[in-house]
């Protein structure tokens, strides 16, 4: 099963390879220090969104309703600097933290103690949360936060670097690693597993199912809003637009990284190596010369390929257990 | 001494249905207790009840003489109880240890899962079962014998104290079954307290001390194994004697109308060939793995095969085609009901005409008036027991649900019916109508491959027995050669 895994991670890092190396080939700018610098920060923003995501997709759930979220927290980020410039930035980024939490937390407890399906609860709270960020904007009268609003060592914070790695990569990077430990060490961790592989064996076996995924689901929010704050820390223009339709681009990252969408598999480093993938995917195609229409074209096209591919391995990889399981008994 | 765990008066109703009047049950430490009972009878109730998956509305349970009421399976499991449920809860997605250990996973320090004791210890416990199967094995694609064995693995896992096994047996072989039953008795040596339902007689008889004997949710006996002689207990069991378990028809052979040569899938099976002719009921018998559902299967066109024809009265079949099959006039009744056969969430009727939506349907449209009347018909002629033909097959006992896949063949009117298991975990009574409707089907002219693990059901009901053995027809016996030492010899490959 590792082997397997990790030979899927394997293709994704290939996939990345050969992208990078046509569009470099055709367009060696593509490699230059600001080009790959944009490219890692875009994709960090996705890949915080991915890593809670691959949480909720392990166990068998889903959250569509990041996109609205990370516009909330991004918006109200905002806010806080319009009230007082001179916001201290921890400030700012705890409550993005804490807001995303609580909405993870409302979707969480439809889903673990109401027993409705995830699909059909964030498809609810992606209007809602979408309809609040809009009803402030309006009630507020404040319909964009630019950067001259915001606090300077916020924006610096966004678009800063340590070693010539991206601050946002950073944190993506200490955040997917975080989450991997815990997921392949701890029992909560493996318990997400089981509950998305089997969701009555796994209440069989003693495993709190509500819990974790409730748990889950705050987890994946307060990501959700670190990213939100994050967005607005590199953007520095805010409005309450901000992560309209980033849901589907996340699922998408998180498919693409090799997580089964009905539970049970995937890593997050999977996870997140696809958010890398398609973003670097977006950023190649104008080098290409393809129009920026097809983009959203291709990142379809790519999530197709990637589960075609992962049907195919387990097909073949069911075969070639049973054809091994008879032979040994033989 | 106190028993380790007792049930003193128990009732617990779903609904409108009773499902457990006055149950009192004690189970000793060291001794191996049978609960018998048809399905239906509430077994499986008592089973939830002990593994803290309901509680009960009256009565009490107590645990070394102390009430108790457990909080759910996790408080349960703390307490030592350990529950081997009847369908394998598995976690396809994981390996064997992650299953064996889920949810008790030994740690090191940080509280982190500590992988490599929980390796040692898995291969630890498949040694002394007496199986060798890799800890680090994907779950998936296991057969439900290997399955079976991990339940086995979790609940010494657990070291618990009491050990429910719910027809443990029921996908074993003999060796396999064996197997378990050494585990179990060292288990019961070493001063646990198991509770063992199976639906095979002779099993409660080698291995259990005491039964208690439930019909329609109420105790009917508790006696020791050694005081109550085996027509007592079937009589009890069923509230009725059964004449003859295996009510076998002598019939005459007509035509060859499946004829199979040379079928052969690497790895699988090898160069099977045999032939069934009306009027005839050919058992297949084997180990489990042997490869005996896997023909069947590629027979019907649900797995490929790589070379070899088969033939249904004259059309040759062409490779992975179900559906031609079926219009060639083959019905398969497949091994597994509640995954293969049945869509358990959809109600009797739809069940029953899935394999024929064509014959129920006007201009591609199902008449459902049309359906439920082909359904009601079946369920009339296999005696089903139901409330109404809406209800989920879900709902159903497993005997029932077993007669609704066989009605859902039936009504295809097939020339050649292929039963794989056809009784496996259904109760006395209904193992007695299945085998009655078997023996008629032959009797008026339809020929019939049966499937089976259960040797005396194969001796009692087939005209003639092939066995398999790694993948091969190793022996092919007549109703007369065929005994219990003959099916065993050629299925373990010893020398005839």
């Amino acid at each position: 099963m590792t082997s397997l895994l990790r030979s899927r991670e394997s293709g994704i890092v290939i996939a990345l390879v050969a992208v990078v190396a046509v569009t470099a080939i055709v367009n060696p700018g593509f490699l230059s220090g600001q080009g790959v610098h944009d490219l890692f920060l875009n994709a960090s923003i996705i890949a915080l969104l991915a890593a809670g995501q691959c949480l909720l997709v392990i166990t068998r759930n889903i959250d569509l309703s990041v996109g609205s979220v990370m516009g909330l927290t991004a918006y109200m980020s905002g806010q806080m600097f319009l009230g007082n410039q001179g916001m201290p930035m921890i400030v700012v980024i705890l409550a993005g933290i804490v807001l995303g939490a609580v909405c993870g937390a409302i979707n969480g407890a439809l889903v673990a103690i109401a027993k409705v399906p995830a699909l059909v609860v964030t498809l609810g709270t992606l209007y809602v949360f979408r309809g609040l960020d809009y009803a402030w904007a309006s009630a507020t009268g404040v319909q964009q936060v630019n950067a001259y609003q915001m606090s300077p060592s916020f924006l610096e914070f966004g678009s800063g670097s340590v070693l010539g790695v991206p601050n946002l990569t950073l944190i993506a990077v200490i955040v997917v690693a975080v989450i991997a430990y815990l997921l392949k060490n701890f029992r909560s961790g493996r318990e997400l597993y089981a509950i998305g592989s089997n969701p009555d064996a796994a209440r069989l076996a003693g495993i709190p199912t509500g819990r974790r995924v409730f748990t889950t689901f705050v987890i994946s929010g307060g990501l959700v809003g670190l990213a939100g704050v994050l967005h607005a820390a590199y953007f520095g223009t805010i409005n309450a637009a901000v992560g309209s339709g980033k849901e589907l681009a996340v699922v998408a990252a998180v498919v693409v990284g090799g997580v089964a969408i009905f539970g049970g598999s995937g890593t997050v480093l999977g996870a997140a190596l696809g958010a890398l993938l398609l973003t670097t995917i977006t950023s190649a195609l104008p080098i290409l010369g393809v129009p920026a229409f097809w983009q959203r074209a291709v990142d379809g096209a790519a999530l197709l390929v990637a589960i075609s591919l992962d049907r195919t391995v387990m097909v073949r990889l069911a075969a070639r257990l049973q054809r091994e399981r008879n032979r040994a008994r033989a | 001494m106190a028993p380790s765990l007792e049930l003193i008066g128990v009732s617990k109703a779903f609904g409108a249905v009773q499902a457990l009047r006055g149950v009192s049950l004690a189970l000793h430490a060291g001794e191996i207790h049978a609960l018998a009972g048809e399905n239906g009878a509430g077994k499986s109730t008592v089973v939830r009840i002990i593994g803290g998956e309901h509680q009960p509305d009256e009565g009490e349970v107590r645990l070394d003489g102390e009430p108790v009421r457990f909080g759910g399976p996790r408080d349960a499991q703390h307490r030592g109880v350990a529950v081997i449920h009847q369908e394998p809860t598995r976690f396809p997605d994981l390996n064997v240890a992650e299953n064996v250990f889920m949810g008790r996973q030994p740690l090191r320090k940080g509280r982190r899962v500590d992988r490599r004791a929980m390796y040692r210890r898995t291969a630890e416990l498949f040694e002394t079962l007496g199986v060798p199967l890799d800890p680090a094995l994907p779950t998936r694609g296991l057969s439900i014998a290997d399955q079976q064995i991990i339940e086995i693995a979790k609940a010494l896992a657990t070291e618990a104290r009491i050990i429910v096994m719910d027809e443990p047996t029921a996908a074993l072989s003999n060796v396999e079954a064996e197997r378990l039953f050494r585990v179990a008795r060292t288990l019961a040596a070493n001063g646990a307290a198991l509770l063992f339902i199976s639906h095979r007689l002779e099993e409660m008889y080698s291995l259990c001390q005491r039964v208690t004997v439930l019909r329609d949710g109420s105790p009917v006996t508790s006696e020791r194994m050694t005081d109550i002689d085996h027509d007592t207990l079937v009589r009890s069991m069923v509230g009725r004697s059964v004449e003859q378990l295996f009510p076998k028809r002598e019939t005459k052979a007509g035509a060859e109308v499946l004829t199979v040569r040379g079928l052969t899938q690497p790895g699988v099976f090898r160069d099977v060939s045999f032939a069934v002719r009306q009027g005839e009921i050919v058992g297949l018998a084997g180990l489990v793995g042997s490869g005996r559902s896997e023909v069947a299967r590629a027979i019907f066109g649900i797995d490929d095969r790589e070379s070899g024809t088969v033939t249904v009265a004259g059309r040759v079949l062409p490779k992975s085609n179900p559906r031609a099959a079926i219009a060639a006039g083959l019905a398969m009744v497949p091994e597994d009901r509640r995954e293969q056969g049945l869509i358990l969430e959809l109600p009797i009727d739809r069940n029953t005409s899935l394999a024929q939506l064509g014959a129920v349907s006007r201009w591609g449209l199902v008449r459902s008036g049309r359906e439920r009347s082909v359904a009601a018909e079946w369920a009339r002629r296999l005696g089903l027991r139901f409330g109404g033909l809406g209800d989920p097959a879900g709902t159903l006992s497993g005997g029932n649900q077993q007669k609704v896949v066989l009605g859902k063949w039936l009504a295809t009117k097939p020339e050649v019916l292929i039963v794989d298991e056809p009784t496996r975990g259904i109760d006395i009574g209904a193992k007695v109508e299945v085998h009655a409707l078997l023996s008629d089907l032959a009797a008026s002219g339809m020929a019939v491959l049966m499937i089976s693990s259960e040797l005396p059901e194969v001796l009692g009901m087939a005209d003639r027995v092939l066995v398999m053995h790694e993948g091969r027809i190793a022996a092919e016996l007549s109703r007369t050669e065929a005994n219990e030492e003959a099916v065993m010899r050629a299925a373990t490959g010893s020398a005839a």
